[in-house]
């Protein structure tokens, strides 16, 4: 059981290694090392829930001989396992989803490469999950970063060249913003440690001393961390990005990279500043009205697209609203409601992505939505995954989407006011406008008066994983009810 | 049948029905009537109607020339212009507006240096009080770097180590089945052939210079514990050793001690045993458990446990990050 202990330093230090033999061997290698390496680590992020699920409370890993405030960190409880099972799930799901189309869109001889990128990202998002300390968190954001371009650029076109240019620029503003709030941060308090930290930029707000440069350090984390994880008015990388990229690079970066980011930020606003003190920042609210607006426009803007993974990129815009929505709330449900959606939102996203490469692959590689038509009668798994992940990000019920809606309305109602009729005036237009985009794309994909012959079959093992995936997402809705109880005891031993 | 309005053409429920049903917009539609309508109109058929057809397609030609010519207009004279000088304000604007701020909230951090700000705390002073004696470095940024934060400098190495990757996604040429460089990654398509090679003045500095750099790299790699420097700043001038010598001496001399290969090795092997060593204590650390590692005299050669070690390997890293970038950049090869 103590052994146990050691897996959030393990994992991190796994994927490392893993990377570095991946870059002696060829790619086939290096691809199955990435699959063995995001298995075991599925399986020992369960064994550590399954852990704190007998009771165990949430504790701290101090990496070497000096803990707080002298040394590096990394802390586990419920919610980090919870979450990190998670994302090694969609790792897996993705790369192996993803496989049939990382065959043919890389090159030959980068294909460790990019496995290579694979293993530093879920490395950089373990980092973000478990680290306790800024300044590792910030490292692991540069990790990151660079992971997620190098994903992106491994399809080797122009189109992926220029967008994953431009993604670099806008997340190294990003990045850059992060820095220099932990900088502040460190010159205002002298900490780097999230447990010390609490304390000193506590006991400085009580006495009412620095209160500016605490808050420009909120603010320039807050806005760094969402340029990067593609809010509204900073959302313009993130299409391009999205759908010129490798598919299974598409998948990783929505469901996963972005959710790292976002689980910092939670991090942050929970454990260093704490919820009240980050509610009467009035930060929250513009994250609430970014929010809104990047649900609205995102959704406008899917329904103008003619491209299938244009669409399914402006419809993350949307998503990512929902979860600043919630998380703009300010309030303990906001927060669950914002984790829940951004489990939610990783699973259905990773599946659209994956099934419409499949469905490009069987219409001959083009994504428009005229070449689509008919596309899942010759790929009849990516049809029915294509169909259950709109269905879950649409809200119908007994899949994921649902449940994630109706915890962001109820938060929103407990939190009362102005807030729960802008929300649910918000859920209701995005609701209607996603079903409008989706239903659109399910009618083309499923229309009867084209030929039936597939360009390209995707293969078995991808059909398996879509369909992994499809149960997952109903797994998701079904069984709300425990997971969001784990994650509420996940949040209580956070704080 | 639902019974259809006599304006049903025009009417937007035929258009939200197409929409729905083709997912296509007014200028999809067009062309797919185009497409399937055209044939119908078959010029051989009628006699006549060729010239008719013909006709049509100028005059549609004509059109769209003039529309396109009277946005061009607009677009690259006023339009263009200002939304050009709209943008520039409003980026200014924008600019200071942000460096003010940013200037006021640092206007009021505390004081650098001065005694009661609450950056004085324990942590610095455990660095500087008792760095000697917890880590055996006299250079307390290598003992704070390299020992009490080393998690952090790992992950700093795992950086150099992706960013190589990435320009190597992006920069290297990659060689076919029998051995050839792709096409439009030959040197010929690289404006490489038009540098002058081996100036004699570049070369004679070079000979005298590069045997001294390299010494002090090693220098400053190997006394990171003692001295000012470490694995980060010797690596640097290493790899500046190795560009200088490139630059004078051309790619073959160079391949015969540095190719893609030793790039390979070296990362591997130092990236795996700073991984492999921290790890080990890490894992003690984390699990309360004496790591056994001696501290030595500080000050001597072999002193400070794993922090020589460490920074040899970082040093490893950086310098051979460096050259590999420039190689990549210069050649797309090693």
């Amino acid at each position: 059981m103590a052994l146990l202990r050691n897996v959030p330093f393990a994992s991190i230090l796994a994927c490392m290694v893993i990377s570095v033999i991946s870059m002696v061997f060829r790619g086939r290698v290096a691809k199955v090392l990435s699959y063995l390496l995001s298995t075991v680590l599925l399986a020992a992020s369960i064994a550590l829930s399954w852990y704190f699920l007998q009771g165990n409370d949430a504790f701290v890993f101090t990496m070497g001989h000096f803990g707080d405030p002298w040394g590096n960190e990394l802390r586990a409880g419920l919610l980090e396992s919870v979450m990190a099972s998670a994302m090694c799930l969609i790792v897996l799901a993705a790369l192996a989803g993803g496989s049939y189309m990382i065959r043919s869109e890389i090159p030959d001889g980068k294909k460790n490469l990019f496995y290579i990128m694979a293993d530093l990202m879920l490395a950089a998002v373990m980092a973000l999950i478990y680290t306790n300390d800024l300044f590792t968190s910030y490292v692991f954001i540069e990790i990151a970063t660079i992971s997620a371009g190098g994903l992106t650029m491994s399809r080797q076109n122009g189109r992926a060249l220029a967008s994953s240019a431009r993604y670099m620029i806008m997340n190294l503003v990003g990045s850059g913003l992060c820095l220099m709030g932990i900088t502040i941060l460190y010159g205002t308090t002298g900490h780097l440690l999230m447990g010390s930290l609490q304390s000193a930029v506590h006991s400085l707000f009580e006495n009412g001393s620095y209160h500016l440069p605490l808050m420009a350090s909120l603010i320039l984390l807050t806005v760094g961390l969402s340029i990067k994880s593609g809010l509204f008015p900073f959302h313009e990388w993130l299409p391009d990005t999205y759908s010129y990229g490798v598919t299974a690079g598409s998948a990783l970066l929505s469901s996963v990279i972005s959710k790292g980011y976002i689980f910092l930020l939670i991090k942050l606003y929970t454990r260093v500043f704490g919820l009240d003190l980050v509610r009467d920042s009035h930060i929250c609210i513009l994250l609430f009205a970014f929010g809104t607006m990047g649900l609205i426009i995102g959704s406008l803007r899917a329904t103008q697209a003619t491209d299938i993974r244009r669409m399914v990129s402006y419809s993350s815009i949307a998503q990512i609203g929902y979860i600043y929505i919630a998380l703009g709330l300010g309030t303990q449900e906001g927060v669950i409601a914002a984790v829940f959606h951004m489990l939610v939102h990783a699973f259905g996203k990773s599946m659209l992505f994956l099934s419409s490469g499949a469905l490009i692959q069987a219409s001959g590689g083009a994504s428009d939505f005229i070449s689509l038509r008919g596309s899942a009668r010759r790929d009849i798994p990516a049809g029915v995954a294509f169909t259950v992940g709109a269905m879950s990000l649409t809200g119908v019920p007994l899949l994921g989407g649902f449940v994630s809606k109706i915890y962001i309305a109820q938060a929103a109602i407990a939190r009362g006011g102005l807030y729960a009729v802008i929300v649910l005036l918000g859920l209701a237009a995005s609701t209607f406008l996603n079903t409008l985009y989706f239903l659109r794309t399910v009618i083309t994909i499923y229309r009867s008066d084209t030929d039936a012959e597939a360009a390209a079959h995707a293969g078995l093992v991808n059909s398996l994983f879509l369909c992994a995936m499809v149960i997952l997402n109903f797994a998701l809705g079904i069984a709300s009810r425990p997971l969001y109880n784990a994650l509420l005891s996940g949040l209580n031993m956070f704080i | 049948m639902s019974r259809k309005a006599e304006n049903w053409d025009t009417s937007w429920q035929k258009r939200a029905a197409d929409w729905l049903r083709d997912g296509t917009d007014a200028l999809d539609r067009a062309m797919i009537s185009e497409m399937t309508e055209a044939p119908a109109v078959a010029p051989e058929d009628v006699p006549g109607a060729a010239d008719v057809f013909e006709k049509k397609v100028q005059e549609d030609h004509e059109k769209e020339n003039a529309i396109y010519q009277t946005l061009h207009e607009r677009t690259m004279t006023r339009g263009l212009h200002h939304a050009r000088i709209l943008y520039r304000v409003l980026s200014i604007l924008v600019c200071v507006g942000i460096i003010l701020s940013l200037l006021h909230a640092v206007m009021e951090m505390p004081v650098f240096g001065s005694p009661d700000s609450p950056v004085v705390n324990d942590v610095s002073r455990r660095y500087i009080e008792d760095g000697l004696k917890e880590t055996g470095a006299v250079n307390i940024v290598a003992g704070m770097i390299l020992d009490y934060r080393a998690f952090d400098t790992l992950g700093e190495s795992t950086v150099l180590f992706i960013a190589s990757c990435a320009v190597m996604i992006l920069l290297r040429r990659d060689r076919n089945r029998s051995g050839e460089l792709e096409k439009g990654s030959l040197p010929e398509d690289r404006d490489i052939i038009y540098e002058p090679h081996f100036d004699p003045i570049l070369q004679k500095s070079a000979a005298f210079l590069t045997p001294v750099i390299l010494l002090f790299g090693v220098y400053v790699v190997l006394n990171g514990h003692i001295s000012p420097g470490g694995g980060f700043s010797g690596g640097a001038i290493l790899g500046a050793a190795l560009m200088l010598f490139r630059n004078a001496y051309g790619v073959k001399n160079t391949r015969r001690f540095f190719t893609s290969r030793t790039f390979t090795t070296v990362v591997f092997l130092a990236l795996l045993f700073y991984a492999g060593a921290k790890s080990y204590v890490f894992y003690t650390g984390g699990n309360g458990l004496e790591s056994g590692i001696p501290l030595g005299t500080p000050g001597a050669i072999l002193s400070s446990g794993l922090i020589l070690p460490l920074d040899v390997c970082v040093g490893a890293i950086v310098s051979c990050t460096m050259y590999t970038f420039f190689a990549l950049f210069r050649r797309g090869e090693v």
